[in-house]
């Protein structure tokens, strides 16, 4: 399917942009909740769990549709370098979507506290209490949630750097409203 | 340059938001570090206040009437577990019973539906000071090395006389199960009318205090408090009654070195009862974070910044300790490997 469609699906637009303001908030929310003692350490901490599953979940829907729909071809002249680390960077994203959610779970059952959602919503603990899951988990937590922002800064800066000097199309596969096409695929250029 | 700009902006703010650019933020680590004194090895392994105690199992039989406050599951007419903990408040896990003035109690009460209600009380009636920060600046004024700074604080925080005055001339006990243990901070209940109503609670010991002066109790063992409720309780159930006291419009909620007045509404809500007692080493109490904000549906916190505050410190706290258990003596001392 790969190179069938010259941007991504609406849906996958969507769920991209979506999904970028989810995590973005979640990052911030969560290095910002560690680091007070203020009543907004309560009203955080109250997001972030709800938050981390709605993107749970929005994360295992996109897996399907991308697995569905596919993603538009990088460019040929991409060299093969940019093409590796495209993809790999990609597969860690989906990864850390996936998986960083489901290790705050597994780190709050290990640690026995009640995984409430909202109000008498909570869901149940996925591990036994265990000090030392716990250690092992709000460590992977910790420092996976910093590899995820650093992710995320590099692949901000790959689609400026697609979108501002490459200009070859690629930012706008993905961009939320059509911004015009760009220099490299169009032929008459 | 755009890029370099906005990848730049992204992280600034993030590192921002990490408090890693405001030094004077008082961040849970901070609040954590201060009960250990500079000269001190923190208590590895072990909470890092409230380091000794010893665990309980129980039940809390409510009785129905704070269905009228809250629509909290443990409040309707019924039995519940409940699991505890009784506490010295001290950073040392061998402090000697006897020297330690706030004795504390733990409580998790769950309910069938999973809910929890997890709250961490003390004897003492009210709170030194009003706000997280000047309990912060108390923890570095009672261990400076300053010969003053004690007195410097309490020249600034007069607040603090209240508690100083039940420090000095309140009554001690030689039990746990003597003990009334009070919530201090205040909290919303809503009712089944989505009514709210601010309170603060307590536990009323069944067992009459015995008042016993402080030299006389130097005089026992150094755990004498453990082998009390130890016996005690072999020998029959404790029972304290939870008492819910409802502020009048106006009583102050955000400030626990406030009482209210006595004439405050109260409402017996339920019987604790203390019907088993384990040595905190591989007892349940052990690795359970009583973080007072783990609250069923029908309580909520309120203005008091305190719980908050205790939330993120006790997180901390069960943070280090659990990634410390290596050090916890879970061996008896003198026991063989």
């Amino acid at each position: 399917m790969m190179g069938v469609l010259n941007r991504f699906t609406p849906v996958q637009r969507a769920l991209h942009w979506l999904m970028a303001a989810c995590i973005l908030a979640m990052l911030f929310i969560g290095v910002g909740m560690v680091s007070t003692v203020m009543p907004k350490y309560l009203t955080l901490v109250s997001i972030h769990k709800p938050l981390g599953i709605a993107i749970l979940v929005l994360a295992l829907i996109r897996l399907v549709v991308r697995l569905r729909y596919g993603t538009p071809a990088l460019p040929a002249d991409l060299p093969e370098p940019m093409k590796l680390a495209a993809h790999l960077s990609h597969y860690a994203l989906y990864a850390l979507m996936i998986g960083l959610p489901l290790i705050g779970w597994a780190m709050l059952s290990a640690a026995a506290y009640p995984v409430v959602l909202y109000g008498g919503v909570h869901l149940p603990a996925i591990l036994p209490q265990s000090d030392s899951m716990h250690t092992l988990l709000w460590n992977a937590h910790y420092y996976l949630a910093f590899a995820f922002f650093a992710l995320i800064l590099l692949h901000a800066a790959a689609a400026l750097f697609h979108a501002l000097v490459r200009r070859d199309g690629v930012f706008e596969q993905m961009a939320p409203i059509p911004v015009g096409t760009s220099k490299k695929v169009v032929p008459a250029e | 340059m755009v890029i370099a700009a906005v990848i730049g902006g992204g992280a600034a703010a993030f590192a921002y938001t990490a408090g890693w650019l405001s030094p004077q933020r008082l961040t849970p680590n901070k609040m954590v570090d201060a009960f250990t004194p500079p000269s001190a090895m923190p208590p590895l392994g072990h909470r890092r206040n409230h380091a000794k105690g010893i665990c309980f199992t129980g039940t809390f039989e409510s009785n129905g009437a704070g269905t009228a406050l809250s629509s909290a599951p443990v409040f309707v007419r019924g039995t519940y577990p409940a699991l505890g903990r009784f506490n010295l408040g001290t950073p040392d896990p061998n402090a000697p019973d006897a020297t330690v003035r706030v004795r504390g109690m733990g409580l998790r009460i769950t309910a069938p539906d999973g809910q929890q209600w997890r709250t961490a009380m003390i004897n003492a009636p009210v709170f030194p000071v009003s706000t997280p920060q000047e309990f912060y600046q108390l923890l570095l004024a009672s261990s400076s090395k300053e010969p003053d700074a004690m007195k410097a604080f309490a020249a600034a925080h007069p607040e603090i006389a209240g508690f100083g005055a039940w420090a000095g001339g309140g009554t001690w006990t030689g039990s746990y199960a003597e003990e009334r243990y009070n919530s201090l901070n205040a909290f919303i209940f809503t009712d089944g009318s989505g009514a709210d109503h601010a309170v603060r609670w307590s536990l009323l010991p069944a067992a009459q205090p015995v008042a016993l002066p402080p030299a006389e109790l130097a005089k026992r063992g150094p755990d004498f408090l453990e082998q009390e409720i130890t016996e005690r309780v072999r020998g029959g159930p404790q029972r304290w009654t939870l008492a819910v006291t409802v502020a009048n419009p106006g009583d102050p909620t955000s400030d626990p070195t406030k009482a209210w007045p006595d004439d405050r509404r109260t409402v017996d809500v339920g019987e604790l009862i203390v019907q088993r007692i384990e040595a905190e080493r591989d007892g349940p109490c052990r690795d359970i974070n009583f973080d007072p904000t783990v609250l069923p549906a029908g309580i909520k916190t309120s203005d008091d910044p305190y719980p908050a505050a205790r939330a993120s410190a006790y997180a901390k706290s069960y943070d280090r300790r659990t990634a410390e258990a290596a050090d916890y003596p879970r061996i008896a001392p003198g026991a063989k490997p």
